[in-house]
């Protein structure tokens, strides 16, 4: 899918552009500054700074597996789905009433009674993931037909204040108390956390107690957040590249009309898209949800808009670009919580995505943008 | 009662609708001593009903207190609209710009009334020399051709840095010629009156909408130059940055009178019908002449088509800045409006979603019908209102959410039936433009009959 090289400019078009170096100056003075803070923290304290760059790591993935479903999203209908932050928050709670009010963790061992602990822990919270998957999907197809669809050829405004309606709608709806309810709720994990530090080799933190000091620590979360969300990234990849709905996909984000005219249900292609989006979102859910387990129903919104703007860093529309903005966005909010201030953490967010687009508007992976007549 | 009480809340809606559309008929008269007597009238009648007359008022506080929240959002949605409506850049900054222009327009009164003049000297300072040195910088770079956005923010902003601090060391410097005569709040001086106090208040509206605009300028520099849906992410972006140094305002920012999350109180409760009500026409004339100007059309054009607007020489960055700095000082009027109506500002009251109310009006209303986003912004509010109190006494203290839950039902039906807003693109006597209200030009004798 390259585009045709563009002529190269007549010289006397080309224009010189004057006082290029003080942009770039304040830019460059501005990434010293960065560099010099991460560089004296390293060098001063080196096990607080992989302290920090671990729990940047988990926040990312997880960022990761939200950004999966706007990027491919607004790679093929253009459309800023905010209710995709709302959808990742249903994945949350739909665990949170697997787990907490009907125990669905536990069902391998009540109906194998001989089985093996560790293997019905792992089935009971595969099976949650994937039923707050499931319910992740139904709803965003619900969405999908009933407030995208017929706006399909609508003006883009009107999707786009739908979509702002959707994600209201999702958030008071579920603050209602016979829904979910409006408090922050203590999320009960399906499995026990076990941590680990490493200092001179990995030990177990023993239950009740401390890991020593200097030392770092992480847990079977952050090892889980990683698989899961590596498998899903493969998983999309073999799904985009290889399978006849993945040719589709990326025959409808390239162009839809001339998708449409090649025999492809373009309308399919969308909504299948939303749901394959919506699962990913609903296993990021769980995941954050049992990471930080604290839950209320405004919890999607600020992860789901940082998941946007780390698919845009990465180049939306592109998949290993949404894993990459994630982790730099990950990274670069637990180097603002570690080492400026934790309020300031939304702010380095969107300067981010400021500086991001100001200097490569298309992001790290994004292809050039092709000339719309 | 409650059926009796959404009835007089539909009856006031409609009683305001009508009473916005004669004085836009009256001011769309020719003669402009009908102009000055529609507006006086207009004033006066509001008044009148707000007096107590031998213990009898047509409108109680709540009714007040709902006008003056009306007129204040009609000037951060008609912002909105110009920025969205007109120019076609999809803005979700409007409420951080508000709260911008609420807290420092309270900033300035507070302290005045406590006897520390540095608010109104600092902003106005940096009003007049910030503004100065932003033109100089402009003219300057006038003289270069193709200058990269990054260089003249760049630039633009050491200039802002430079003439904020030299702001804040002459309002330190000025500040003790100015004490004496403020006395403190318990033994008030000359100038605390409460005439000279008004004045303080209108100069603070004044240099809160200056202050918005001048912020709006430096970040809309750069951030206009991405795309419609970037710029939508950066301007939430922005709303919440500042929503978070508000929570921060005693830590992160030197103002412990703001109090953070706390919020602040103590702000006097300055704001009267005359200032509403003169503020809001204020913001609906100078809106109404923009976009009947040549620049308001050259703000059209860019919304219509950039490129063609390109092509027939339309300064493109130069109009959607101007739209942007514009709309975002309606916002900073409108929000110190509010802020010395309420007395207290809380940060929660610029949470980012409360930033989707007036994108909503606009909605709602129509982009880019001016008559549409006021009428959307008084009936918004007092439909909102009215529901709360009915469905109070249904719900208890759920009603909120479920207001909340109504109004969004209510959004996806109306982009489902009717996308083009309420109002469409109908515009009411006044707001139409000139070219509707002036007699028809008498059509100059042809040449060659004079010449016989």
């Amino acid at each position: 899918m390259q585009t045709a090289q563009a002529p190269s400019t007549p010289v006397i078009y080309q224009q010189r552009q004057p006082l290029i170096w003080v942009g770039r100056g304040f830019f460059i003075l501005l990434g010293l500054v960065v560099a010099y803070i991460l560089g004296t923290n390293l060098i001063k304290n080196p096990t607080l700074f992989a302290q920090i760059f671990i729990s940047g790591l988990q926040l990312g993935f997880v960022y990761a597996m939200i950004a999966l479903g706007y990027t491919m999203v607004y790679g093929i209908v253009k459309l800023i789905n905010f209710a995709h932050g709302d959808v990742f928050m249903v994945g949350a709670f739909a665990s949170y009433y697997a787990v907490a009010k009907y125990r669905l963790h536990q069902w391998p061992a009540s109906a194998f009674p001989g089985i093996n602990p560790t293997l019905s822990v792992l089935i009971g919270s595969i099976t949650v993931i994937l039923l707050s998957m499931l319910v992740c999907v139904i709803l965003a197809i619900t969405i999908e037909r009933v407030a995208y669809k017929p706006l399909r050829d609508a003006p883009r405004i009107s999707a786009l204040i739908t979509a702002i309606g959707v994600s209201f709608f999702l958030e008071f709806y579920g603050a209602l108390n016979f829904v979910f309810s409006p408090r922050f709720i203590p999320y009960e994990r399906p499995f026990e956390v076990v941590a680990w530090y490493i200092k001179n080799g990995i030990h177990l933190v023993m239950p009740g107690q401390q890991a020593p000091e200097n030392s770092v620590t992480f847990s079977n979360i952050f090892l889980i957040i990683i698989g899961v969300s590596v498998l899903i990234q493969l998983f999309l990849q073999y799904l985009v590249r290889r399978t006849k709905i993945g040719i589709a996909m990326r025959a409808c984000s390239y162009d839809r009309q001339a998708a449409r005219l090649m025999g492809i249900d373009v309308d399919r292609v969308i909504s299948f898209t939303f749901a394959v989006g919506a699962a990913f979102a609903g296993a990021g859910g769980v995941l954050y949800a049992i990471a930080y387990s604290l839950i209320w129903t405004q919890l999607g919104i600020l992860p789901g808009l940082k998941a946007f703007v780390a698919a845009v860093l990465g180049g939306i529309g592109s998949i290993p670009g949404a894993l990459v903005g994630a982790l730099i966005m990950g990274q670069a909010e637990a180097m603002t919580m570690g080492y400026i201030s934790t309020p300031m953490r939304d702010a380095v967010a969107f300067t981010i995505l400021i500086i991001v687009l100001l200097l490569r508007p298309t992001g790290i992976f994004g292809e050039p943008e092709k000339e719309k007549a | 009662m409650e059926l009796g009480f959404l009835l007089g809340s539909l009856v006031k809606i409609i009683a305001i609708i009508a009473y916005l559309y004669g004085l836009m008929w009256l001011l769309a008269r020719p003669s402009i001593w009908i102009k000055i007597a529609g507006l006086v009238g207009a004033f006066g009648i509001v008044q009148l009903a707000l007096t107590d007359i031998n213990g009898f008022r047509l409108l109680n506080n709540f009714d007040s207190g709902l006008l003056f929240q009306a007129s204040a959002m009609t000037m951060v949605a008609l912002g909105l609209n110009l920025i969205y409506g007109f120019n076609g850049q999809f803005s979700l900054g409007q409420w951080g710009f508000y709260g911008i222009g609420a807290y420092a327009a309270a900033d300035i009164t507070y302290r005045w009334i406590n006897g520390d003049a540095r608010g109104l000297l600092v902003l106005g300072l940096g009003a007049l020399i910030g503004t100065l040195t932003l033109l100089g910088i402009n003219k300057w770079l006038q003289r270069f051709r193709g200058i990269p956005v990054l260089s003249s923010f760049t630039l633009y902003l050491i200039g802002a840095l430079i003439t904020g601090a030299a702001a804040v060391y002459l309002g330190n410097q000025l500040n003790p010629l100015l004490t004496p005569l403020l006395g403190s709040v318990a033994e008030p001086g000359p100038l605390n009156s409460p005439v000279a106090q008004q004045v303080i208040y209108f100069l603070a509206v004044i240099l809160a909408g200056i202050f918005a605009a001048q912020i709006s300028f430096l970040f809309g520099l750069p951030v206009l130059t991405l795309g419609s849906d970037y710029f939508g992410i950066a301007t939430l972006g922005f709303t919440i940055v500042v929503n978070t140094l508000m929570i921060n305002s005693d830590t992160i920012l030197p103002f412990p009178e703001m109090k953070g999350g706390r919020g602040m109180i103590g702000i006097p409760k300055l704001t009267t019908w005359f200032s509403a009500f003169f503020f809001m026409m204020a913001v609906i004339i100078i809106m109404r002449n923009l976009v009947h100007s040549s620049t308001g059309r050259s703000i059209v054009a860019v919304r219509e088509d950039e490129i063609a607007a390109k092509a027939m020489g339309i300064d493109v960055a130069g109009a959607k800045l101007m739209s942007f700095v514009v709309g975002s000082f309606f916002a900073g009027i409108g929000g110190a409006v509010y802020a010395h109506y309420i007395g207290f500002l809380s940060p929660g009251t610029f949470n980012f979603l409360a930033g989707f109310n007036p994108l909503i009006i606009v909605v709602f209303g129509g982009l880019g019908s001016m008559t549409g986003t006021i009428a959307a912004s008084f009936g918004w509010i007092f439909f909102l209102e009215g529901m709360l109190r009915v469905l109070l006494s249904q719900m208890g203290t759920e009603a909120p959410t479920w207001r909340f839950v109504l109004y969004p039902i209510t959004l996806l039906l109306l982009m489902l039936i009717r996308p083009q807003g309420l109002f469409g693109s109908i515009e009411w006597g006044f707001l139409k433009g000139p070219e509707f209200i002036t007699a028809p030009r008498q059509q100059p004798e042809p040449a060659h009959k004079s010449a016989i």
